[in-house]
Parts: C-alpha cells; sequence; structure tokens
C-alpha cells in the first residue's frame, strides 16, 4: 500500500512536468492577452533541441538551456504575426503546431540519418543522485530535477505576475489594453516580451520530456502533451497556481491507469486508458465550471480603438 | 462623413489601380500564402542539400502525371474537405472545433460497428452505416456545445479532452471480443454492402475490364484506385452548409451567435440551443467523414491507434487556409489532399523527408494568418494616391486602421 502511495506521487509528478512548463507558458502569454494555441508545437522545438543538444554534446544541462532558447526563438513567429502584424492568434498558433513537429522531424532525420529517433542520450540528474534509496519505496521520491524546477517556475511565474510592477502590467494589458495604454505602458512590446517567454517555457517543457522521461527525441516524445497543457491554462483559470494543479490531477489520472492497469482491478486498459480525459471533464462539471479568459485574450490591440 | 464612405467604394472603383482591387480581394491573400509556402520549403529543401526543383516536379508529377494519381489525390482530399467544412462551419457560429478529430473517429467507429453487424440490401445499408457515423460524430459533437452551453466550460478543453477518449474507445472496439479480426490490429470490416466505391463490381467484371480498357484513362483512374463517392457529397454538403449558412433563419441566426453572442441574446436568439445545435452539426459533418472513410476506401475497417491519423486537425487547416468559406473547404481540401498524397512522391525521387510537407502546409497557414497585411499593403496604396490626389491628406492619415475610412472620406468630398 505505502509503495502503491509513493508510485503514485512519484509518477503524478513526473507526468505533470512537461505539462506545468507547458502551461505555465500558456498562463504568460494568454495573461498578456494572445492566445497561444501553438503550446504543441513549441514544445516539440524544446524537445528536439535539448535532445540534439545532449547528443552532440553529453551536457543534458547544456541540452536544457539551448531548448528553452529554441523555444523562445520559435515563438518569435507567434510573437511577430499576433503582436506585430495583429495577426488571428488561433490561426498563427495552428501554424505554430504545423510548423515545430514539421521542422522537429525534418532536422531530427538529417541529424539521425533519416530516422525520426534519437539514440539514449545524457539526461538530467535524479534529486538524490542515481540509484538513491534503491529498493525502498522511497525511490519514487528520487524524482527528476526538473520536476523541482517546475516547481520553482511555477513560483517565479505566480510572484511575477502578481507581486511586481511589471506582472501587474501583463495582467493590465491581458485586460483592458487601451486603459494600460493611456497610462504609458507600451502593450506590444509586453505582449511581444510574454509570447517569447511563453516559447521559453514550452521549449522546457519540451526537454523535459526528452532530457529526463524517456532518455531520447521519438515522434511521438511530445504527442498532444501541449494540447493537454493548454487545457491545463484554461482549466486552472489562467493562473499559475491554478494550472499547475490542474496539471497535477492529470498527472494523477495517468499514474492511476499505470497502477490499476498493472491487474488490480478487471477493467480492460483502454477503457482505463479514457479515464484521465474523461476525469477532467467531470471535475470541471462538479467543481470548476465556467472559465472566463483575460478580457483582452486573442484581441490584437489596434491603438486608438475603445477597449 | 459616413454617407461619403458609405457611397464611397461605388465611385472609388474606377479609381483604384488595378494591383490595388487585386490586393483588396482576400483570395489574393491567399495565393501568396501558398506561393510563399513553397518558396519557404525551396530554402528549407536547398539549404539541407536537396534539388527544389527536382523536388517540386516530383510533387506535381506525383499528382498529376497518371489519372490513378489524381483520383488518389481526389480520394484523399475528400475526408479533410468535410473536416474542414465541419470547423468552417463552426467557425462562423464562433466556435473552436479542434475536436473534429475526435467526431472523426467517432464516425468510423460507428460505421464499423453498424456496418459490420447489420447486412441489409445496399439501399438501406449505405444509408444505415453512413448516419451511424454521422449520428456517432454528432453526438461528440453534442457534448461538447451542451457542456459549454450549460455549464461554460471552453469547447477546447472538452474538445482536447473528447479526443484522446475517443482514440481509446477506437482501440476498445478493435480489440473487444465481437470486433477484432484475429491475429491483427485491425477490427472485422464492414460487411460488402456497406461500400461506396462507384461502380466496384462493374469496374472488375469482364465486360467492365473490357468496356474500360477501351478508354485508357478512364481504366486508370477508376481500376486502379479505390474511386468513392465521399468527394462527392464533399461538394454537396459544401453547398448544403453554405445554403444554410448564408440563406437560412437558421443560419443567419448561428452566424449572429459568432459574431456577437451578446448581442445575438438580446435579440431573443436562443443562443444556448444554438450552441448545442452548431456543435452538432459540425460533429456530424466530421463523422460523415469517418463513415465515408470506411464505407468507400479498403480494408474497410478499424485499426488500433497508436496516435492521432490527423483527418481532423488537417481539417482545420484546410478550413483555415480556405477562410472558413463552405465552397473553399472544396479547393484547399483538394490543394491539402495533393500536397499529402505528392508528397510521398517526393521522399522518393529525391529522399528528402516527406516532413517538408508539413512545413509547407504549416508556412501556407503562417501567412494566411498573416493576410491581413496583404490589406494593410492596399490601405498603403491607398493612403498614397488619397495624398497625392489632394496633396495634405499625410498628417490625419497617419492613425492607422481609420485612415482609410478617412482617405475614403477625403478623396470622395475631393472628387
Amino acid at each position: 500500500m505505502l509503495n502503491n502511495i509513493c508510485l503514485l506521487i512519484g509518477i503524478t509528478l513526473m507526468y505533470a512536468t512537461p505539462l506545468v512548463f507547458g502551461a505555465l507558458g500558456g498562463v504568460i502569454s494568454e495573461r498578456s492577452g494572445v492566445v497561444n494555441i501553438g503550446i504543441e508545437g513549441m514544445m516539440t522545438i524544446g524537445a528536439l533541441s535539448g535532445a540534439a543538444v545532449s547528443f552532440f554534446t553529453g551536457n543534458a544541462w547544456l541540452g536544457f538551456l539551448v531548448a528553452g532558447l529554441a523555444g523562445g526563438a520559435f515563438a518569435l513567429l507567434h510573437a511577430v504575426a499576433a503582436v506585430t502584424f495583429k495577426a488571428d492568434q488561433n490561426v498563427s498558433g495552428i501554424a505554430l503546431n504545423l510548423l515545430g513537429p514539421g521542422i522537429a522531424l525534418f532536422v531530427a532525420r538529417l541529424i539521425w540519418d533519416g530516422g525520426t529517433q534519437s539514440p539514449i542520450i545524457e539526461t538530467l540528474p535524479k534529486i538524490f543522485g542515481s540509484g538513491a534509496f534503491a529498493g525502498s519505496p522511497l525511490a519514487n521520491f528520487n524524482v527528476d530535477i526538473t520536476v523541482v524546477l517546475g516547481i520553482l517556475a511555477t513560483i517565479v511565474v505566480w510572484f511575477v505576475l502578481y507581486k511586481t510592477k511589471w506582472g501587474l502590467r501583463v495582467r493590465a494589458v491581458g485586460e483592458h489594453p487601451a486603459a494600460a495604454d493611456t497610462l504609458g505602458i507600451n502593450v506590444s512590446r509586453i505582449r511581444f516580451i510574454c509570447v517569447v517567454l511563453s516559447g521559453m517555457m514550452a521549449g522546457f517543457g519540451g526537454a523535459s520530456i526528452t532530457l529526463a522521461i524517456i532518455p531520447q527525441f521519438t515522434q511521438t516524445a511530445v504527442a498532444g502533451q501541449g494540447f493537454i497543457a493548454l487545457a491545463a491554462v484554461i482549466f486552472g483559470k489562467w493562473t499559475p497556481h491554478g494550472a499547475f494543479g490542474a496539471c497535477l490531477l492529470f498527472g494523477m489520472a495517468q499514474a492511476l491507469v499505470i497502477i490499476l492497469g498493472g491487474g488490480v482491478v478487471p477493467i480492460p486498459s483502454e477503457i482505463l486508458a479514457c479515464m484521465p480525459y474523461i476525469l477532467t471533464l467531470v471535475v470541471l462539471v462538479l467543481f470548476v465550471g465556467r472559465s472566463v479568459a483575460p478580457k483582452a485574450d486573442g484581441v490584437p490591440y489596434e491603438k486608438g480603438s475603445r477597449g | 462623413m459616413a454617407s461619403a464612405s458609405a457611397i464611397a467604394p461605388k465611385g472609388k472603383a474606377s479609381q483604384d489601380s488595378l494591383l490595388q482591387r487585386i490586393l483588396k480581394k482576400p483570395i489574393t491573400a491567399t495565393f501568396i500564402a501558398i506561393f510563399l509556402g513553397f518558396v519557404v520549403a525551396a530554402i528549407l529543401l536547398a539549404a539541407a542539400g536537396y534539388d527544389p526543383i527536382a523536388s517540386f516536379t516530383a510533387l506535381f508529377e506525383g499528382v498529376f502525371s497518371k489519372p490513378k494519381y489524381i483520383s488518389n489525390t481526389i480520394i484523399k482530399a475528400a475526408p479533410i474537405i468535410l473536416t474542414g467544412i465541419s470547423v468552417a462551419f463552426a467557425f462562423k457560429t464562433g466556435m473552436f472545433n479542434i475536436g473534429a478529430e475526435g467526431q472523426y473517429v467517432a464516425g468510423t467507429v460507428c460505421a464499423v460497428i453498424v456496418g459490420s453487424t447489420l447486412d441489409l440490401p445496399m439501399f438501406l445499408q449505405i444509408p444505415a452505416v453512413v448516419l451511424a457515423g454521422v449520428a456517432g460524430g454528432a453526438l461528440i459533437g453534442s457534448i461538447t456545445g451542451f457542456l459549454k452551453a450549460r455549464f461554460g466550460i471552453h469547447e477546447v478543453i472538452t474538445a482536447i479532452m473528447l479526443n484522446w477518449t475517443m482514440l481509446y474507445l477506437n482501440n476498445f472496439v478493435v480489440n473487444s471480443a465481437m470486433f477484432h479480426r484475429p491475429s491483427s490490429t485491425s477490427s472485422i470490416p464492414v460487411n460488402d454492402s456497406s461500400f461506396t466505391m462507384i461502380l466496384p463490381e462493374w469496374k472488375l467484371s469482364d465486360q467492365g475490364l473490357e468496356t474500360l480498357r477501351n478508354v485508357p484513362w478512364l481504366y486508370d483512374f477508376l481500376v486502379k484506385s479505390d474511386v468513392n463517392i465521399a468527394f462527392l457529397v464533399a461538394i454537396l454538403v459544401a453547398i448544403l452548409i453554405w445554403f444554410v449558412l448564408y440563406r437560412s433563419k437558421l443560419g443567419f441566426e448561428l452566424r449572429a451567435v459568432g459574431f456577437n453572442r451578446d448581442a445575438a441574446e438580446f435579440a431573443g436568439m436562443p443562443v444556448e440551443r444554438n450552441t448545442v445545435l452548431a456543435m452538432t452539426i459540425a460533429g456530424g459533418i466530421s463523422g460523415l467523414a469517418g463513415a465515408l472513410m470506411i464505407t468507400g476506401i479498403a480494408p474497410h475497417c478499424i485499426s488500433t491507434l497508436a496516435g492521432f491519423e490527423n483527418y481532423g486537425f488537417n481539417g482545420f487547416s484546410v478550413a483555415l487556409i480556405a477562410g472558413s468559406s463552405p465552397i473553399g473547404c472544396i479547393f484547399a481540401g483538394l490543394l491539402f489532399g495533393g500536397l499529402l498524397y505528392g508528397g510521398t512522391s517526393v521522399q522518393m525521387a529525391v529522399g528528402a523527408p516527406t516532413d517538408i510537407i508539413n512545413i509547407m502546409i504549416g508556412t501556407i497557414v503562417f501567412f494566411v494568418a498573416l493576410a491581413r497585411v496583404v490589406t494593410l499593403i492596399a490601405q498603403h496604396l491607398e493612403k498614397r494616391s488619397a495624398e497625392k490626389a489632394n496633396g495634405s491628406g499625410g498628417a490625419c492619415a497617419e492613425v492607422g486602421a481609420p485612415a482609410s475610412a478617412q482617405a475614403k472620406g477625403q478623396e470622395e468630398s475631393h472628387a
């Protein structure tokens, strides 16, 4: 029993972490008023760059860093389209979801001679070092370092958004850009920066898959987790802590599937696999309800328009 | 001023330069986006050491060089035209149907369940199977609409969750005792009476083969591919949906909800009911795509899915490229089908990864998002000609969006 509880916590955290990074990215961008459907694409770029750098240099930390930078650089496309040219943010986000995996797989085939799968690469360390508590249930708590980074990132994003002047500006720009503009806040600059930061977060999220959970890049490494992160943003009502909670819930549902799937209950594995998704909907209906986006979310800001 | 700008377009048409008039048409921006998609793909191919000209030649030959290829492109295009219409329809009603993927899967699953259980005469069997698929997709769509209307749950979350749920339910049906085909990863196929290929028996009979041999292109077109009715159905659905949207009271109400929810509610329209109805219709169209895929194309069964097959997500790109026009989806879907089908030849001919096609499609969608810029250029040209016309227009034409209206007004008063 104790063993199962420890296992549950360990797997929950493992599954939740990439989602946490992705969802934080979504929160940052959408609080500034730019809808970011492109998290999936940004995560894929992060997953590939992290794996590729670790593959060539053998340094997973460098890979993690580069993944963030690559995600941010890729997000520039969204920033230029959505903020600078005031393009339709949904369309541009969808374009990123097409481009991200396209570019990642194209590059992967060039690097790994036509295959979309990398060899096993150097990964980030576990928090207590590899092999700690081997054999005891506590080994489940020896999680990837990215878990801790994800929690830290959540705290930092929460602090910046709610306790700093800059965070107040971001929220103001997302709620009422015209009012923020009259107070001398540069709406476009704030939004631009937020979209790029969002890409960096998503990049870290992608890398926390390929540099921790599965120690390689594969075609299905990200496989929809960016969309789950997007759902977590809405589920968590566009707050960093809410999104974090949503990711934990989702991670826990996945962990339950794995633990129950071990033959404990006589339910077909495919039905069990549906559980996290149905559970999410049930929780939404029963406990969360109506979700209200930041007021100016998705609306390009035209100077001089009435907000 | 208001009256001046109201009559402005008529009076101005003759004054616009040809370039301005072309740039103002929305279709122009789409063509520019498609062109830029090819340009970016060419640059990437060249950078990766592949010959872009040879690649594009292979792409075009892979679509147009044989009647068989053309019919395969059309076959490939049919389902994504339908999912495209589904997404476009939802867009027009202010909803984001990211769930087309799950609705499509629901369509395939329901079609297989009904098509393999029932064995009626063809004229009953085909409608039964197809309607089962439509109902499956509609059910999934209606859940999304209902949760949004009743509980305010964002349609994107529901749709993402239902997509995955459908994927696993599909696998459940494939592996269930009743529908599993022994020692395979597929279900049993639907009964022959459900098939919707065009003249499936005649074209393979002695008489049919003999007739067709005399018309080589038709032989290639019909016999060497699974030509089926899906494309014709897609065209009909496009016209029907266009009619519903723009020529019916329901369509007017649905679009009103899409434009401004609050105003529609204030005007006494049943917003909640319309939300559910819109998603049900959208889901039904995606389900239809799934059903026709099962009835029209071998192996006429569903298989275990490890990930999504992207029929729904590709529909999204189709709808975006088509600017959410149901009729436009036919052409965008054909373009898309051509790229997907011809893309496989690129890999065979020059060895370039087929992912280049996805990059190309992504680039096209990206520049479609930027279509506004083309309109801005047109406005800029307009502003310049307005400045030239009265010499002092510069000062107040600097303020962005309202500028064109002002320029129009000025030009009008000047004239």
